[in-house]
């Protein structure tokens, strides 16, 4: 880890600890006094925002167990319990179901962030790609939750959703037995979804350490993508930095708290307020919001197995996009033509996240194909060669040159 | 490399057996580490696998693979769906028109010309007979689970019911994914791949069957 840490312990039990477990020179070196770029905006906060989430979710879900029951007959209810019995459970459970859509939201605007400033690119691809698993161990925990209080959508999502594994050839079917535990979902795959569903943040928090590691060996990116060069260019962490990244978190709660209280189930579904039956099945399934765009391009490919693989294809791309993006010049702020790209990306994110919610026929089907097609085209055709093709702006030569460049303009005379 | 003491055979004069780089001959150590870690490797294989097959499915989901049903409520345009092994099955007593307009297909234009049937041979190609049981054409019994992702399609829907008028008879429609199956279950048009699968069933009697 960068930075040498100049931590003397000065009390006679700092001392006696520090010859026995260096903690507080871990902290001091990694969480006060770690040496941050000084023009960090508040894109950057999401980070911190995303630690904090993953506590809120660790917390209410841990008290939700006290009170839920994994069995089919009975997992229904016990949310019923929950919501009504249970003092302040309805405020714990609406906590933890907002909590997990604003998680996403807050990681798909790091994600973004990420690929706007070129963070993935080298000495940082390592940490890019723990992202990338944490993403996907999200995406994971999310699903099996959401199976959890066994409501028609729960119950429906898990069967579409699971049943993708049966697109596999020849040991496909025996993959969606195993998963299910019996020949459909049922009272085994409640179980399991639970177990791994309680398991896997804990994985995700052991992930977010080795995120965190990385992101210490070279330290952070900035909006120049320029690296440090002196300590001229950077800050202590704290102060300065724990002070902004708590500004941004209390205003991400907030926002955090006007959908937990003022519309808790705007993002849900109403029919997951009717128990699951497993012989009718809703006339229009949808899975949440955050995995819509990934929806959309499974059903956009007419076949069964090309879809499952364009879907998860569209995940794993991003574990490769450090190479595929062959441009030296990290911040999108210095690539004129990337930056139009990235937005047109950003555009069509959103644009699948549409189409998924919609049902698979006419123009919604057409719209998505296109788009599928040009999801794909943005990494192994656009990246690569915009690389190549466009001349970035002339980088600062330090973070310190551009702040200073910002704040005194050279051009603008000082009278 | 420096040299590991304590060989098998001694090292009086300094010298060892190890192998390394320069004699590289193997001797009794190189066979001991390898076979000791061959046999931790297919002892923690060996171990997983209970781990693994804990999550098939147990006992008492298997002790539930067959379900009897009477027929004889059932009729004709009529259908019901009954549960087994937690999946719907569909049975539809048909109507002449329908027999016809599953028959008046070939199976070779079909988009999976196979039977898809446990009561016949696997590559067995889905002709209306195949599809049913016993030469009893009007009762049509299959899993109500669409070949795509698993969603119950609906019946008397779909462009290949027989229609009459404003209503529909047979087929199904898998509102999921927009799956269409004929009067025999076959898919016709749509993302899924297979026709609806024929459990294995028996007539116990004329007018009772054992499904599993």
């Amino acid at each position: 880890m960068s930075g040498p840490s100049n931590y003397k312990p000065t009390t006679a039990f700092g001392k006696w600890m520090h010859e026995r477990l260096p903690i507080m020179e871990l902290v001091q070196g990694q969480a006060l006094d770690f040496p941050t770029p000084k023009n960090l905006n508040y894109w950057w906060t999401f980070g911190g925002i995303l630690a904090v989430m993953l506590v809120v979710q660790l917390v209410t879900g841990i008290v939700l167990v006290m009170h839920y029951t994994p069995h089919a007959s009975m997992a229904f209810a016990s949310v019923e319990h929950i919501m009504r019995d249970v003092n302040s459970g309805w405020m714990l459970r609406y906590m933890h179901a907002n909590g997990a859509s604003m998680f996403f939201i807050a990681v798909y605007i790091h994600i973004f962030r990420g690929m706007y400033y070129g963070s993935y690119k080298a000495p940082r691809e390592v940490l890019w790609m723990i992202g990338v698993l944490i993403y996907l161990v999200m995406m994971a925990t999310a699903f099996m939750g959401y199976v959890l209080p066994w409501g028609q959508m729960s119950f429906w999502g898990a069967k579409v959703i699971t049943n993708l594994f049966s697109a596999i050839p020849f040991v496909g079917e025996s993959i969606t037995t195993l998963l299910w535990g019996g020949y459909s979902v049922d009272n085994p795959t409640l179980n399991r979804f639970f177990s791994l569903h309680y398991l896997l943040p804990f994985v995700l928090a052991a992930l977010v350490g080795l995120h965190i590691w990385a992101l210490h060996v070279p330290g952070n990116n900035n909006p120049t993508g320029v690296s440090v060069k002196s300590s001229q260019d950077t800050l202590p962490f704290h102060p300065y930095y724990t002070m902004k990244d708590a500004f941004a978190i209390v205003v991400f709660l907030m926002f955090y708290a006007a959908w937990t209280f003022f519309s808790p189930n705007y993002l849900g579904h109403a029919i997951n307020y009717q128990e699951a039956n497993p012989l009718v099945t809703p006339a229009h399934i949808v899975p949440e919001w955050y995995y819509l765009p990934f929806y959309a391009i499974l059903r956009a490919i007419p076949d069964k197995l090309g879809g499952v693989i364009a879907m998860f294809g569209s995940i794993l791309i991003l574990f490769v996009l450090p190479w595929l993006d062959t441009s030296k010049v990290r911040s999108g702020s210095y690539r004129p033509v990337f930056k139009y790209f990235f937005w047109i990306f950003v555009i069509v994110c959103v644009a699948l996240g549409y189409l998924g919610s919609k049902p698979p026929e006419g123009a919604y089907v057409t719209w998505s194909r296109i788009l599928t097609a040009y999801y794909f085209a943005h990494f192994i055709i656009i990246l690569p060669l915009l690389g190549l093709l466009e001349s970035p702006r002339p980088l600062p030569a330090s973070i310190s040159d551009d702040v200073l460049a910002k704040k005194h303009p050279a051009a603008v005379p000082a009278e | 490399m420096p040299s590991i003491p304590g060989g098998r055979r001694g090292n009086k004069k300094g010298k060892t057996d190890v192998s390394t780089a320069e004699h590289a001959e193997v001797n009794r150590r190189d066979f001991l580490y390898i076979a000791t870690g061959a046999v931790g490797a297919v002892g923690a294989a060996l171990t997983v696998w209970p781990f693994i097959n804990q999550m098939n499915p147990d006992a008492s989901v298997l002790a539930m693979a067959s379900v009897e049903v009477d027929l004889a409520p059932i009729a004709e345009g009529q259908a019901i769906t009954i549960k087994w092994r937690g999946n719907p099955v569909f049975i539809r007593h048909r109507t002449g028109p329908e027999i016809e307009a599953a028959k008046a297909v070939k199976p070779e234009d079909l988009p999976d010309p196979l039977a898809r049937s446990a009561n016949v041979k696997e590559g067995d190609p889905a002709t209306d007979e195949n599809r049913v049981v016993g030469g009893k054409e009007a009762i049509l019994v299959m899993m109500g689970v669409c070949t795509h992702l698993g969603c119950v399609p609906i019946g008397n829907e779909g462009d290949f019911a027989v229609v009459e008028g404003s209503t529909k008879h047979g087929g199904w429609f898998c509102p999921c994914h927009g799956s269409h199956y004929d009067t025999a279950g076959r898919i016709r048009k749509g993302p899924a791949p297979q026709n609806l699968p024929v459990p294995a069933y028996a007539y116990l009697t004329d007018t009772k069957i054992r499904i599993g």
